[in-house]
């Protein structure tokens, strides 16, 4: 392709040169898209094994994790490795709701969120002052740091200590002939989609091009009159929520929670989930929950440290091959050259 | 009173392990304007290969010299293998790799030496001075601070010292100068690589050798280096110094989850000393241009 030719195709690309229909089109096709794919997550539980319904589920549920990192650091451009942390808390307070305290599991999960929100907010102002490598550090610290914290004996009698708690698993409402499995799937993808629209949203509107302008440029932003602490510490509070919900999420579908499942190497697996998919690229939290869930799964079976060295290997390869994860790929694909000028770029 | 002044000279002792990781961090700070988040962990795998060596049947100081000189190599070959190719890559990246390193190093001890933990014999002969800490403070404080006059020598009064100094504060200029700014970067490396070593080798009589060993050692070092400054080897040292005391301070003074905050103590340090004066006690505020 000469570069004249390229140029022309790029400036048919551009929105002011595309066709009234051409929009329509596009817009058709990701409703489409979007419609199958939701059939799809309808149709799955009736045809799938109890068992590999609790693990599409669990994909949703680390999908909703990621969207929240990613909202933090792909959109807003600060890195943290602290998750685990947001995510414990979020099982925590709906394990500690619903098992001493006896609140529905529906009314845990809003809870969860306004919990992880505040503390997200409040890690977050502190974290103001922080950039870059600081405030790796600091979420290094505070991720490590986390499964020490839940076993205080002061809390034991709220968290169960080193034991953790057990939580009943919630049926499906009366005269739904759905299995519990079924429910708590459907319930699950509920929230991701509502999540996932959140998310969405909160992008396309001035905060979320005011959150990418302190990303791409801090001082500018300043200039341009956005408040940069008061949006990123909101965006750490936001995150948090995310990540709490999906905790909430695990902890009543795992219905089991324990100081140990919330170690460094969880924040890394959410960070690993976040680069697969790709940083910056909201439906890459699919294919990221998607990987971390499946990876130890099938590398466990060969041997106990594989899981974490393909992690790690995975992160490492990706940074130097394809720092765009998934995302890129795709976006890679539908720029490739081809016979017509028309491509379809991902969203 | 006894019992306090007992706490801090233990405080010593382990504050001289802080402080070797700390130096290690800071060497890699110097060399590259990043902290080394694997560093725990080059450090564990550096006193597993040590152990490999005795396990064959070489002595405690061949196997302890053989740790350190293959941790200089392998240092330099990490550096030029994942981090020059993304040198110029946002700081995102780099902080991705450091995590992608730590993972990768813990799981393949993990896989080659199993995750039990294994006893691991000390220089200083077994009879401890204090309680079960099997080296004694004044040799431990003996090997920090020979450490740090070493580095503040190297780095104050040889060429290559400030060659690696220059090359981390203005790469462009270094350059010009005639230095092989690349080569400075992996030396940084080896360097940090082989203090790590020493640092490893020191702590696995205490904690025993096993993949996570460094996990909650590395969070110290980190309190220490940020307490003491990143650039600064001598605030290393004291904040390694100082992070020990307060550590075993805090286990006897604070009442009833004292001893079971330990993690939360370095967490609380490292948080209220990046806010408060996030260039730490010993370095010099640098003005960014805009």
């Amino acid at each position: 392709m000469t570069g004249i030719e390229d140029t022309a195709s790029r400036f048919r690309e551009l929105p002011f040169s595309r066709g009234k229909s051409r929009v329509d089109r596009d817009r058709l096709l990701r409703i489409a898209t979007a419609t199958g794919l939701l059939g799809v997550a309808v149709a799955l539980p009736f045809a799938l094994h109890t068992f590999f319904i609790f693990q599409t589920t669990m994909v949703l549920i680390y999908a909703i994790a990621i969207i929240g990192l990613n909202l933090l650091t792909g959109f807003n451009g600060q890195l943290s490795l602290g998750h685990a942390a947001f995510y414990a808390i979020g099982a925590y307070t709906a394990a500690i709701l619903m098992e001493k305290f006896g609140v529905s599991y529906v009314w845990a999960l809003p809870a969860a969120a306004v919990i992880c929100f505040v503390f997200g907010f409040l890690f977050g102002l502190p974290a103001l002052r922080l950039e870059g490598v600081y405030l790796a550090l600091a979420t290094f610290a505070l991720s490590v740091a986390t499964p020490q914290i839940l076993k205080l004996s002061i809390f034991e009698n709220w968290t169960g200590g080193v034991q953790g708690l057990v939580i009943v698993k919630p049926d499906a409402p009366a005269g739904l002939p759905l299995t519990s499995d079924q429910w708590l799937y459907f319930f699950t993808l509920a929230v991701t989609a509502a999540m996932y629209a959140l998310a969405k949203n909160l992008i396309r509107t001035r905060t979320g091009r005011a959150l990418m302008a302190i990303r791409d440029n801090p001082l500018a932003a300043r200039s341009m009159g956005i408040n940069n602490a008061i949006y990123k510490a909101v965006t750490f509070g936001v995150s948090g929520l995310y990540t709490g919900i999906a905790g909430a999420l695990g902890a009543i579908v795992v219905q089991f929670v324990a100081p140990d499942s919330f170690t460094i190497y969880m924040s890394v697996a959410l960070l690993v989930g976040l680069v697969v998919g790709g940083v910056g690229w909201l439906p890459g939290a699919f294919f990221g929950g998607a990987f971390i869930l499946l990876v130890p799964n099938v590398a466990e079976q060969f041997s106990k440290g594989l899981s974490g060295a393909t992690y790690g290997l995975m992160l490492i390869l990706l940074m130097l091959v394809m720092p765009g994860g998934f995302g890129g790929f795709l976006r890679l694909i539908s720029m490739a050259p081809k016979p017509s000028s028309a491509t379809t770029k991902a969203p | 009173m006894e019992l306090l002044w007992q706490q801090v000279a233990a405080g010593f002792a382990s504050g001289a392990i802080y402080a070797c990781i700390a130096l290690a961090l800071v060497m890699i700070y110097q060399a590259i304007g990043h902290v080394n988040f694997a560093q725990g962990e080059m450090a564990m795998f550096s006193t597993f290969l040590a152990w490999q060596l005795m396990q064959w049947g070489f002595s405690y100081w061949i196997a302890f010299i053989g740790a350190v000189g293959i941790s200089f190599a392998a240092g330099i070959v990490i550096d030029r293998l994942i981090f020059k190719p993304v040198r110029a890559g946002p700081v995102l990246t780099q902080i991705i790799m450091f995590v992608g390193l730590l993972t990768v190093i813990n799981s393949v001890a993990g896989f080659i030496w199993d995750f039990t933990s294994k006893p691991f014999p000390s220089p200083f002969g077994a009879n401890p001075l204090f309680g079960s800490w099997l080296i004694s403070t004044h040799q431990a404080v003996m090997i920090a601070v020979t450490f740090m006059l070493l580095l503040y020598g190297f780095f104050r009064y040889t060429r290559v010292g400030l060659a690696m100094q220059s090359a981390a504060e203005n790469p462009a200029s270094a350059k010009l100068v005639g230095i092989r700014v690349e080569w400075m970067i992996a030396l940084g490396w080896g360097m940090a690589a082989s203090i790590g070593a020493v640092a490893g080798l020191l702590i696995a009589p205490i904690v025993f050798l096993e993949p996570n060993m460094m996990l909650g050692i590395l969070l110290y070092g980190f309190a220490a280096a940020v307490l003491g400054g990143l650039s600064s080897p001598g605030g290393a040292v004291f904040g390694g110094f100082a992070v020990g005391i307060i550590e075993n301070l805090s286990g006897i003074f604070i009442p009833v989850v004292g001893a079971e905050m330990k993690l939360t103590i370095a967490l609380l340090i490292i948080i209220s000393v990046l806010v408060i004066k996030p260039t730490g006690l010993f370095s010099v505020n640098q003005a960014e241009r805009v």
